[in-house]
């Protein structure tokens, strides 16, 4: 049952919609990590999810991938609702958490055939990925060595692709360029305007406000609320501020809980 | 593909990879296959109860016949070394003292043919008690001798004693490696299974790796069935290998079934497994599941399986606690199977007991994996 792709009334995004989230709320005991958050993110775009730390980011991202149920509202991720067809998402969507989470024990190899596997990748499927996967990362030499032996900067760019290898609709990237080298950093946003490019949505978080410029759109999360939503220059006009930084800062300042 | 196939085909890849692990680090890969055996080798010649070289001395008056013959029936017995005759039972406490002998009997002045009958005749064995045990073990093989002693003399002496006989049936000879080995088997299952996969699990949840996974189209039970296959397939190398040295190392005899016993072994070690996968699902960290998997899992098996102290001899509240130790019902099948010939008709009630066990703890560890990382 495959559901008809919503279609957005908001004007300047894409109409295809990825993710739908409405009143999305998440309550642990007294606490409300993510309070009644709505918003639309359009197949294809480029979605910056910012906040300081404990604003409810990694709440939201992991009830969007459906690690963690939501206590109320509702979200369609890839089109299907994510508390019914939770496994319908997770065949759409990949994902790449902070942690570097690709087995270190295993060679580059057997990580992409274990991943290809998981997904239901024939074995043909995931040879010839596996092969255009190690050209474009240029890693073709290291498809034999342990992923614990690569530097960092490898780790995250394969750790990318390896979510992407399944082709899926929607990947979700938690803060995937922590303490990576400018330059590797570089790289990375060119993978991932690559994957925007072949028509992946991309939803992101990020501390790099600087990266944040490269978003089309940004939401800014404070105190569990979405303060904010727009593309970069939008929210620069909203706020009279000359970047993404000064815009984060004002907002993040009226924070009560970080 | 069918979804059928798919979901064969996802399972076979995550196993593939659960096995790279186990055969990558070298190292634990090499204990968990040597370790075992190595442990049923030391522990079977180790934890053993019969005691054998046990030094006796005889305190006798020189001129009693009786001590004669008395010294001449503990001469027999392969279990004593007999020691030259001390002359009363003041030099047995020096004997005793300095650690020279382990047991003393000492002959009363009228235990001669004579005054059988009409005196009580008076024995007295003197034990070393600092370690009761071994003390009464000794004492009672002792006593044993002192009885067909006394039966031979009341023979000769054309009076009838009564004739007392005990006999031990299925281990005849009271070895006690025949009665250690079958619950080393549950021991060791318990260790390679639970522990294995307790610390592979939640090596998962610490390295962030679990979280790949529950956003992956894996199911919870393929998650769980992708775990406990490999380690099942570990754990029954081993209890090959340590049935084997049961076999010709320790002459252990095997009167009844291997099948039953394999069988018995596989749903044990599915059991453990699954105990090892619920620890992994309840703890956060490697720490937490590896007390958890020790605590939970092998002090109950050696303390509370009947493995060493008998299960009956305990207080009835810890009676009724034993019975949801697994270790408890698997040593009950493996010894009667492995001694006493025991066939399906007797152990089935173990075997539904374990069953019933695996079902709930399966249940119980998918549930608990299904809640996500909630």
């Amino acid at each position: 049952m495959t559901m008809p792709p919503e279609t957005s009334v908001v004007g300047d995004h894409p109409s295809t919609l990825a993710i739908r989230a409405q009143a999305l709320s998440r309550v642990f005991g007294a606490f409300t990590a993510v309070d009644a958050i709505s918003f639309d993110v359009g197949q294809g775009e480029v979605f910056g999810f910012l906040g300081a730390n404990g604003a409810g980011k990694t709440t939201a991202i992991r009830m969007l991938t459906g690690l963690l149920a939501p206590s109320s509202g509702a979200a369609t991720v890839a089109g299907f609702d994510i508390r019914h067809d939770a496994a319908r998402v997770r065949e759409r969507i990949g994902y790449m958490s902070q942690r570097f989470s690709l087995y270190d024990d295993l060679t580059v190899h057997e990580n992409i055939r274990l991943y290809g596997g998981i997904y239901g990748l024939t074995d043909e499927q995931i040879a010839s990925r596996e092969k255009d996967l190690l050209s474009r990362l240029a890693f073709t030499s290291s498809a034999s060595l342990r992923v614990g032996a690569l530097p960092l900067g490898w780790k995250q760019k394969l750790a990318f692709s390896v979510a992407l290898l399944h082709s899926p609709s929607i990947v979700f990237l938690d803060e995937p360029t922590g303490g990576v080298d400018p330059v590797t950093r570089r790289q990375f946003w060119e993978l991932i305007y690559q994957a925007a490019a072949d028509g992946t949505t991309v939803f992101v978080t990020t501390h790099y406000l600087d990266e944040a410029e490269y978003c089309d759109r940004v939401s800014i999360m404070v105190d569990g609320h979405i303060s904010a939503l727009g593309t970069p220059a939008s929210l620069k006009a909203e706020f009279a501020a000359d970047d993404l930084d000064e815009v984060f800062v004002r907002l993040a300042r009226g924070a009560t809980k970080s | 593909m069918s979804p059928r196939f798919e979901a064969w085909s996802t399972l076979l890849a995550f196993m593939r990879k659960e096995l790279r692990h186990l055969v990558r680090d070298r190292q634990t890969f090499v204990i968990l296959l040597c370790l075992p055996l190595a442990q049923l080798l030391l522990f079977g010649y180790a934890v053993r109860t019969d005691v054998n070289e046990i030094r006796i001395a005889i305190a006798a008056s020189a001129a009693d016949p009786a001590a004669t013959s008395l010294r001449a029936q503990f001469a027999n017995s392969d279990r004593f070394i007999l020691l030259p005759s001390i002359p009363n039972a003041a030099a047995a406490e020096r004997l005793f003292r300095s650690q020279q002998t382990d047991v003393v009997v000492v002959l009363g002045p009228r235990t001669d043919s004579r005054t059988v009958g009409v005196t009580p005749p008076s024995l007295l064995i003197i034990t070393d008690a600092s370690d009761p045990n071994t003390s009464t073990t000794m004492a009672n093989y002792a006593q044993a001798v002192v009885r067909d002693w006394q039966a031979l003399r009341s023979d000769v002496s054309g009076r009838v004693a009564i004739d007392v006989r005990a006999r031990m049936r299925y281990n005849p000879t009271l070895r006690s490696v025949n009665l250690f080995v079958p619950g080393l088997i549950a021991l060791i299952l318990t260790l390679v299974t639970s522990l294995m996969t307790a610390l592979s699990l939640s090596r998962e949840k610490e390295r962030g790796t679990m979280e790949l996974l529950l956003v992956s189209p894996l199911r919870p039970w393929q998650i769980i069935v992708g775990k406990v296959i490999p380690y099942l397939g570990l754990a029954l190398v081993n209890v090959v290998s340590v049935l084997l040295a049961a076999r010709f190392v320790f002459l252990v005899p095997f009167a009844g079934s291997y099948w039953l016993l394999m069988g018995a072994s596989v749903l044990f070690a599915l059991v453990s497994l699954a105990l090892g996968v619920l620890i992994a699902a309840l703890t956060s960290s490697q720490l937490a599941a590896t007390l958890a998997a020790l605590g939970g899992t092998l002090l109950p098996s050696t303390m509370l399986s009947g493995l060493i102290f008998p299960i009956a001899s305990m207080p009835e509240p810890l009676q009724w606690v034993t019975t949801i130790v697994p270790a408890r019902w698997f040593v009950e099948i493996i010894r009667g199977v492995m001694l006493q010939g025991t066939g399906v008709d007797v152990v089935w009630r173990d075997l539904l007991i374990l069953s019933v066990m695996l079902v709930v703890l399966l249940v119980a560890a998918i549930r608990r994996t299904s809640v996500r990382l909630a």
